[in-house]
Parts: structure tokens; sequence; C-alpha cells
């Protein structure tokens, strides 16, 4: 069935309801909900379900891609021998510090750029313009445009520091660096998310509260802010989750030397380098789980209201 | 003496101007480095002292970098009209049908827009192998897709809200056959969202990076992304960067006209998902 | 132009829910209906079943004589402009306008006649060429009109045209429809929550609430005798005052002393079996102040202290509170929620009083009230219906 003849046929028995229909008219409106989900779901549950439960059944082999024939079960042993490792640790220490930093920096700084949008008089359909340039810019490039930076000889940035400095080799700098790169390009996307909060206070609200003799802080800290606070914390998840998964940046910039690598960046190597399928399973699952967590976290504990979940609200 | 309007004037104009500097600097960097000519490429200057296509030339004439641009063009452009197809119907049921399992779909899209590429990598590769379309574009269109229909479904549907659906009574009333009212009066009302949503779905499929180093391992299916960190320099003892700048400038040159052309579409398509809630 | 039939019409949700239940009404040909009821009450389902925008449970709908339960609403010819007027954003008022035409492939300088026919009626000569977006509030109003308009349909279908226009629109745009429809002839069913609306533009009014026809009839026979405390509350502004009464020997006690009850109103009551506990019901311009009344005027006289005193010109209305007043009856709650009075969170009853502008009445002090008792209804509390005007709805 060709798309338009679907949502053709979607049109005509969907009387636009107020509750809803005559049993007949429910029957198909139902069906063809159904129909229309189907193809979506069907890719969605293949690429994904599918693979992560055969993720978690490989993950429990010892399976050395170099020798597939002899893969055989260990239960849980893989899991044992990554959680006892001083890799995975370190891994996951420095991708903790890298999504808390940048996530928190991006927060400010995103506030900082959606007040800018807000407010400003002029000009403004041009900086909405700019901002998303690092946000459709591809991450490899930005992170090449930022690896040469920094190059000592070769870049701009690195002839401001003083000789024989090469930041990108020292793990404190490059964790700095990437912390910047990753920042840098998805500030912008946290700053639309949160403009798209600020609009929705009521300008009447702010001016009430100018009225009752706010400061421009107090405002923003006492009125502006709580309204916000679905998309902010919308917008927390999404970088939150989206930061953990930190890989792009780290590849290029320091491909994870000198302990700067992050979980997805072992999980990679395991997989590419060690050759190791039940390592490198296990390190995936427990990276889901890890997402998974902080998700939840959000979610029950903060209360941050899925998106898209409001439909069956109206 | 400056007026007080004057004054702030002045201060909104600097503060564009740096966010602008901002949003640029590296982009220009990485511009600038492409026109370098490979003599200077090293001299740390920000504006080349010599300009030169040399760069440009050298990546078009290497089938490594037109093979992977014609991949990338591809694996994009499919996995974005199926993702965008599949991603209006199920965007539209959600929007305006009622039937049972809705908020499992939306569950289950809101956990893909979660999910962490690197835990499909492993199964994925393997999986792939097995069926053979590893190192395909299949191998990689199959991926993409799937983790961009939680964005195109959710954009879609918050298009699809805001269209009044009086509307289509309307046209029923008018006498319009259900066929008649989708073609002429909803379908012009929701193309704008399909093209937005289609353009934020390319660029997601456009950036990739992990999937399409992992999942590849020659030219056969390698996107652009993915051979720039392969590239190697012409002799063994030339550093590549100014054919990765040049290869990272060719792919960024799309970005920057969609983003020329569409950005308020951009920001109302990526806003409009993540904040209703 | 035709008759509607709507023949024990019946609307059920999946749910089990009931949005409309046997709805009966035989609408002439040329005659203009209102639906009117406090929101949820059915009205709007009823429209769209009869438009064929939504399924019909149960009964037949006739129009022009034929069965159209199973048809689409294109095939019943039936016109309709919505309460959001629904203009395509994406066509000017012109395409708006004979956008029906074309799909039913009238040739094309018909439709241009047609549209600008309907346009110089409407005063959108001018619009034509514009889009629904640049266009004002009132504007747009019209555009939904003459887009109904042109089709010449046997009927139209009218759900709250009027709501999302401003006040003084709003009654300009009133008088606008009433004319275009006595000057057209055509069939009308127009839904709305408006009483005032219902009152002044409809041959017959149907009041509904909770999915039920609580009376048919013209404006005026609904004022003077509605058949229960829903539609006796509902018709009039302001609203009637209700009071509980207890019957005695030859009189009704109530908080505003006793009021006589006459032979003709005694022999009602015995012959209905009414109940001691009662509520009247008396209208604010069945008041009046007793120094005005002449002793020609039979009635009762009564004293109460004056609360709020409100001129409008050539009426003063006096407000006064009563302690308790009939409580625990659904229909005055609903009735109290869909007028906004339960959130104006005042105690007290309030009582309501038009009098004549002469009126000497003070805030906080007592005055003699005059009651027309010759005008006073008389409700059941447990039935709620009207035992002054024992009568069936009239169809």
């Amino acid at each position: 069935m060709s798309p338009p003849a679907a949502e053709t046929e979607a049109a005509a028995p969907s009387a636009p309801g107020r509750r809803g229909e005559l049993s007949e008219g429910a029957r198909q409106e139902r069906r063809l909900g159904l129909l229309l989900c189907a193809p979506a779901v069907v890719v969605m549950v293949a690429v994904t379900a599918y693979p992560i439960a055969y993720a978690i059944y490989l993950s429990l082999q010892r399976y050395d891609l170099r020798f597939p024939d002899q893969a055989h079960w260990v239960g849980f042993g893989n899991y044992g021998a990554v959680l006892t490792s001083p890799f995975w640790w370190q891994a996951l220490w420095v991708t903790v510090l890298i999504t808390v930093v940048s996530v928190a920096v991006e927060l400010v700084l995103g506030m900082a750029l959606a007040l800018v949008m807000h407010r400003a008089i002029f000009g403004r359909g041009t900086v909405r313009t700019a901002v998303l340039i690092p946000y459709g810019i591809v991450t490899v490039v930005a992170a090449y445009s930022w690896q040469y930076a920094w190059t000592p000889g070769t870049g701009y940035l690195a002839a401001l520091l003083p000789a024989g400095s090469a930041p990108l080799t020292d793990q404190w700098q490059a964790i700095g660096l990437i912390i910047l790169a990753e920042v840098w390009k998805t500030t912008p996307f946290m700053a639309l998310l949160l403009l798209a909060g600020l609009a929705l206070v009521p300008g009447e609200t702010v001016r009430a509260a100018m009225v009752d003799g706010a400061t421009f802080w107090q405002r923003l800290w006492l009125v502006i802010l709580p309204l916000m606070k679905p998309a902010i914390l919308v917008a927390l998840l999404f970088r939150t989750l989206d930061a953990f998964r930190i890989f792009d940046n780290i590849y290029v910039l320091t491909g994870g030397s000198n302990d700067t690598g992050s979980v997805s960046i072992l999980g990679y190597d395991n997989l590419f380098t060690a050759l190791n399928l039940g390592i490198g399973s296990a390190i995936s699952v427990l990276i889901f789980l890890c997402v998974a967590a902080i998700a939840f976290l959000f979610i029950k504990i903060f209360g941050a209201a899925a998106p898209g979940g409001e439909p069956e609200r109206r | 003496m400056m007026s007080h309007r004057g004054r702030t004037l002045t201060g909104w104009g600097v503060v564009n101007l740096l966010v602008i500097l901002y949003a640029l600097i590296p982009v220009c960097w990485i511009a600038a480095l492409s026109f370098k000519d490979p003599s200077t490429l090293t001299d740390g200057n920000f504006i080349p002292r010599e300009w030169t296509w040399a760069n440009y030339r050298g990546i078009f004439q290497t089938s490594e970098f037109t093979r992977a641009l014609v991949n990338s063009i591809g694996i994009a452009v499919i996995a974005t009209t199926i993702a965008v197809v599949l991603g209006t119907m199920a965007a539209y049921a959600v929007a305006r049908l009622r039937f049972p399992g809705k908020r499992v779909l939306i569950g289950m899209s809101l956990l893909i827009a979660m999910f962490p590429p690197i835990s499909l990598v492993s199964p994925l590769f393997n999986i792939e192998r097995v069926l053979g379309i590893f190192d395909t574009w299949a191998g990689l269109i199959i991926p993409y897709m799937t983790f961009s229909l939680p964005l195109a479904i959710y954009t879609l549907s918050a298009f699809f809200r805001e269209i009044p659906w009086d509307l289509e009574k309307a046209a029923k009333m008018d006498g319009a056959t259900p066929a008649q009212a989708f073609r002429l009066v909803i379908a012009p009302l929701a193309a704008p969202g399909v093209v937005t949503t289609a353009i934020l779905v390319f660029i997601f499929c456009w950036n990739d990076f992990l999937f399409a180093i992992s999942l590849t391992s020659t030219t056969a299916a390698r996107t652009v992304p993915a051979a720039i960190a392969f590239f190697t320099g012409s002799s063994q003892f030339q550093q590549p960067t100014g054919s990765i700048a040049a290869a990272a400038v060719v792919i960024t040159v799309p970005i920057v006209i969609f983003v020329l052309l569409f950005q308020r579409r951009i920001v109302a398509g990526l806003t409009a998902g993540a904040v209703k809630g | 132009m035709a008759e509607i039939v709507l023949d024990g019409i019946t609307k059920r949700y999946p749910d089990g829910a009931l949005a409309v239940r046997d709805f009966n009404l035989t609408i002439a040909d040329g005659e203009f209906v209102i639906l009117v009821g406090p929101s949820g009450c059915g009205k709007s389902t009823t429209l769209n079943m009869i438009a064929g925008l939504e399924d019909i449970t149960e009964g037949t709908l006739r129009i022009d004589g034929r069965v159209v339960n199973d048809r689409a609403p294109k095939d019943r010819d039936i016109a309709m402009v919505f309460q959001s007027y629904a203009l395509y954003p994406h066509m000017n008022v012109r395409d708006n306008m004979g956008f029906a035409l074309r799909l039913a492939k009238v040739d094309k300088a018909v439709i241009r006649t047609k549209v600008e026919e309907a346009a110089r009626i409407l005063d959108l000569t001018q619009h034509l060429d514009r889009k629904p977006a640049n266009l004002s509030g009132g504007q747009r109003q019209r555009v939904a009109m003459g887009r109904a308009i042109v089709r010449d349909p046997k009927a139209f279908l009218m759900d709250e045209p009027l709501s999302n226009l401003d006040a003084k629109l709003r009654v300009q745009m009133r008088t606008q429809i009433a004319a275009l429809q006595r000057r057209l002839g055509t069939t009308t069913v127009y839904v709305t929550h408006d009483q005032v609306e219902a009152m002044t533009l409809g041959d017959r009014v149907v009041v509904m609430r909770g999915g039920l026809v609580q009376q048919v009839g013209t404006p005026q026979h609904l004022y003077d005798a509605p058949v229960n405390l829903f539609v006796a509350g509902f018709i009039g502004s302001p609203g009637m005052n209700f009071l509980g009464a207890t019957l005695e020997q030859n009189a009704l006690r109530t908080s505003l002393g006793d009021l006589a009850v006459d032979d003709r109103l005694r022999r009602l009551l015995e012959r209905q079996d009414a109940p001691r506990e009662l509520i009247v019901g008396i209208r604010p311009e069945d008041f009046e102040d007793a120094a005005l009344v002449g002793e020609r005027r039979t009635g009762q006289a009564c004293t109460a202290t004056v609360d709020v005193r409100e001129s409008v010109g050539s009426d003063v209305y006096v407000h006064f509170t009563q302690e308790g007043g009939p409580a625990g009856i659904t229909e005055l709650a609903e009735l109290a929620a869909d007028s906004g009075l339960a959130d104006t969170g005042m105690r007290g009853h309030r009582i309501v009083a038009r009098l004549d502008p002469a009126t000497r009445a003070a805030e906080g002090s007592p005055m003699d009230l005059w009651i027309d008792t010759s005008r006073i209804h008389v409700f059941d509390p447990a039935t709620g219906a009207n035992l002054t005007h024992p009568e069936r709805a009239e169809y």
C-alpha cells in the first residue's frame, strides 16, 4: 500500500471524534491505526529489540572473532571480566565526567543563548541561522576542526599556547578539549529547546512580575525558570543521554589514548581492535543499562514528561 | 554622546556578533585550512597565506572520496525517504486516530531515541555478516532509518497535531471524497512538516560516524565521515590534513545550504516534538 | 431546500456513553431551528449526525423524504458553517467559496458568477483574492457563510458560528444571519450555547441537556411555559430566581414571605399530587418596586434588603441575598456551573429583580417588592417538572 493511499483511507472513517465512534467506525479506525503504525514498529523492533537480545546472548559467550569456531558459553564471565577491569571503570569515570560537565555548561550557556535569541531586538533570524550551523555540521568535521586547531604547528589555537605544549596528549587537557568540542556542537540544540520552553512562558506573567518589582535575575529565577521546568528537564534528559553516548569527538580528537576514552570508545575498541565479540557485547549491554538507568532517573525522580506522550491527554 | 537606544542597539549588536563568531569560527577555520597550500598548512595562521584549490582537486581525483560521497548521498537519501514515509504513516495514526497501543508506540520511540548506538554495533555487526549485508548500503540504511524513525514520528506528529482537522470535515461537507480531502486540503498543509522532518532526518543520517566505521570495511558503503577518518596522505610521510579539510568542507556545504534556506522550519521542527510535553 | 426529519436518533459511543438519546424532531422546509444547551448536552453531536460527520447509532434521519443515515456528507447536499470557520488557509477567499462547486465539477464561469454573487451579498467583493490569514474575524466568518450559500444546498448547518466573534460583532452578525436565512428561505439548523442567540434567531428552539431533548417550542413559548427547572433556568436573562417553598393551606411559604395560591394553581397542584416541599420560580421581570405598582394590579408585596443596585438605563437590577435557597438539585447546580455562577464565590442565595428605572431602591436599605403572582412557576423538586404548566413538550 502506498502511503498516500493509506492516508486517504485514514480520512474516510475517522470522523474526527470528540470521544469516539460508532463501534463500526471505531473498529475501522483502530485497524487503520495499527496498520499505519505496523511498518514503523516492525522496523524498530527488528533493528533494536532483536539485536539487543542477541547482544545479551553474545555477551554470555566467550566469542573471539579470530576464532569463531571456539565460541562457547561462559555465563556472566564476560561481565565479571569487564566489571573487574580498570579500563571499564576508567572509561565510565571519563564518560560521566564529560557528561556532567558538558551538560552543566551547556545548560547555562544554552539558557544565555536562548535569552539572547528570545530578547534580541534585531538580527534574530541571523543569530538563529548561525546557531544552527554547529547543530547541523557533521560531528567528525567539527572534531577535525578542533583537532587541527589544537595541533601544535598547525593550529591557530595551539599557536596561542606556550611553546612545546601539546594539549591533546595530556589526559586532563584533552578531556577539557573534548568537553569544549562537545559543548560547542550541542549547545545550540539545548538553546533551541530552551527557547521553545521560553516561548511558552506567558509574557503577561513576566510583565506582572516586573510590575511586582522583580529584578531581571529575580524574574529569571523565580518566574521564568520554574515555568520552564518541563522544557529544561526534557532538554537535560535528551542531552544527558546524548552526551553519555559520546564517541565521534573522542575518536577524532584523541582516539581514546591517554585515558580519555569513553565507554563507547571502549566498546568499539574491544570489538574492532581486540576483536572480542563477547566482551564487546557485554560492554554494549552495560552501556544500555546505564542509559536506561539515567532515563529512569530523569523520568521517575525528576518527573520529566516524556515528550510526545501528550496526545492521549487531549 | 550616545542615546540610551543607541547604546542598547550597540549592546545587542555586540552580543549578536559574539554568538555568530562562536558559531562560525570553527567552520571558517576548517574552510581556511582546506584552501591552504600544503607548504603553508602547518604555519598556524588562521587565514591562508596562499589560496589554492589543490586540496579539492586532490580529493576529487581519488575514488576513495568520490565513492564515499556517492555512498553518503545515496544512503542518506534512501534512509530519509523510508524513514519519512514510515514516520508519516505512524505519526498520522498517533496524531489523528484512536487505537490501542498508541502509548506503547510512543514509549518505544522514546526508548529508541535514547538508545546508545554502541549497544547495537556489536550485535548488528554479527547479524549483518551472517545476512551478507555487512559493508553494503542496506547495512547502513537499516540502522539509520531505525534511529531516525523516532525523530520523524515526533516531529511529524507535532506538525500533524497543528493541522486544524475541522478542515477535513469542511472538505467533506463541501462534497470532497476522502481522497480529494486529503489531496486538496490536508496534503498541502502537511507538506511543510514533511519537508522539515526530511531535512532533520537527512542531517541525522549525514552526520553518523559510529555505524559508518563499524558496519563497513571497504569503500563499497563507507560514507564521507568514515572515509575522512581513513584518509591517508598522498605519500607515507605526508599528513592528510589538507584532504581532510577539503572533504570536511564539501560535506558541510549541503548542511549550510539547508540551514540558510530552511532556518525557520528547522527550528520549528527541532523544538516541536520536544517541548510540548 | 428540504424538510429534515429526525426519528428516534440516538448516539452511543463505543465506551457505552450516550451522547444523544431518542431525538425526535421534524424540521419544516425553510424553518430556522436552534439547538441550545450547555456544553456536553449533545447538540453538536446531533448536528454532526445530520451532517453525516458522525454515525447514527439508532433511529432514522430523513432529508427531503429520503433516508440518509448511511450517506456520506457529500451525498446529503447540505452545507455547514463551523465554529472555527475551517477556511482552507492555502486558498484565497474566491477558491474557498468555490471549492464545493469545483468538486462538483461545476463550470468555471458559473462558479465565478455564483461566488461573486455571494460575495456581493456578504460584502466580500474586495477581499476575494485575499487569503484567510489576512482577513479580520468578522470577514472570515462571512467567508464561512459565503462558502455555505454559494452551493444553494438543501440545508444549512451552523455549529456555534458566532462564538469566535467579539460581543458587538456577534450581535451584528446575528441580525445578518437572520436576514440572510429569511431571504434565502433555506432550512437551517443552528447550534449554540448562548440562549440569547437561541431566542433571537430561531423559529423554534430545542433545549437539550445530557443528551435528552428537554423542550421544543417557539422562543416565547419556552419563556412563558418552560416544562422543567432546567429550561426555566436556562431561558431568559438574567435567569429565573428559584426559592424553596412549603405548600401551606392557601399559600406557598418562602423566604420572601407567603405567596398566595389562587384557585387555578391549587387545582393544578392537587391534580398532580404535588409534594409539600416545592420550588418556586420567579423571573426577575416579574418583580416590581411596590411603590410604583398601582392598586389595579393583583400581586403580592414583600420586603427585602437591597444588596446591590445596578442601573442599565432602561432598567434597574436589584440584587438580594436570601439565606438557604433550594439545595441539592442537580439541574440547578448544572445551571449555576454553566452560567459561571458557581465560580463567583458568593455565599447565600441571590435573587435578582428587574425594576422600573424610577425605583428609589438604595443599596443597604430595605424596600418593598411587588411580585406578579400570576406569573410564578412552581416546580417539583424531585422531578424538576413545572407543575404550573403541566404539558408535554410540543413537537
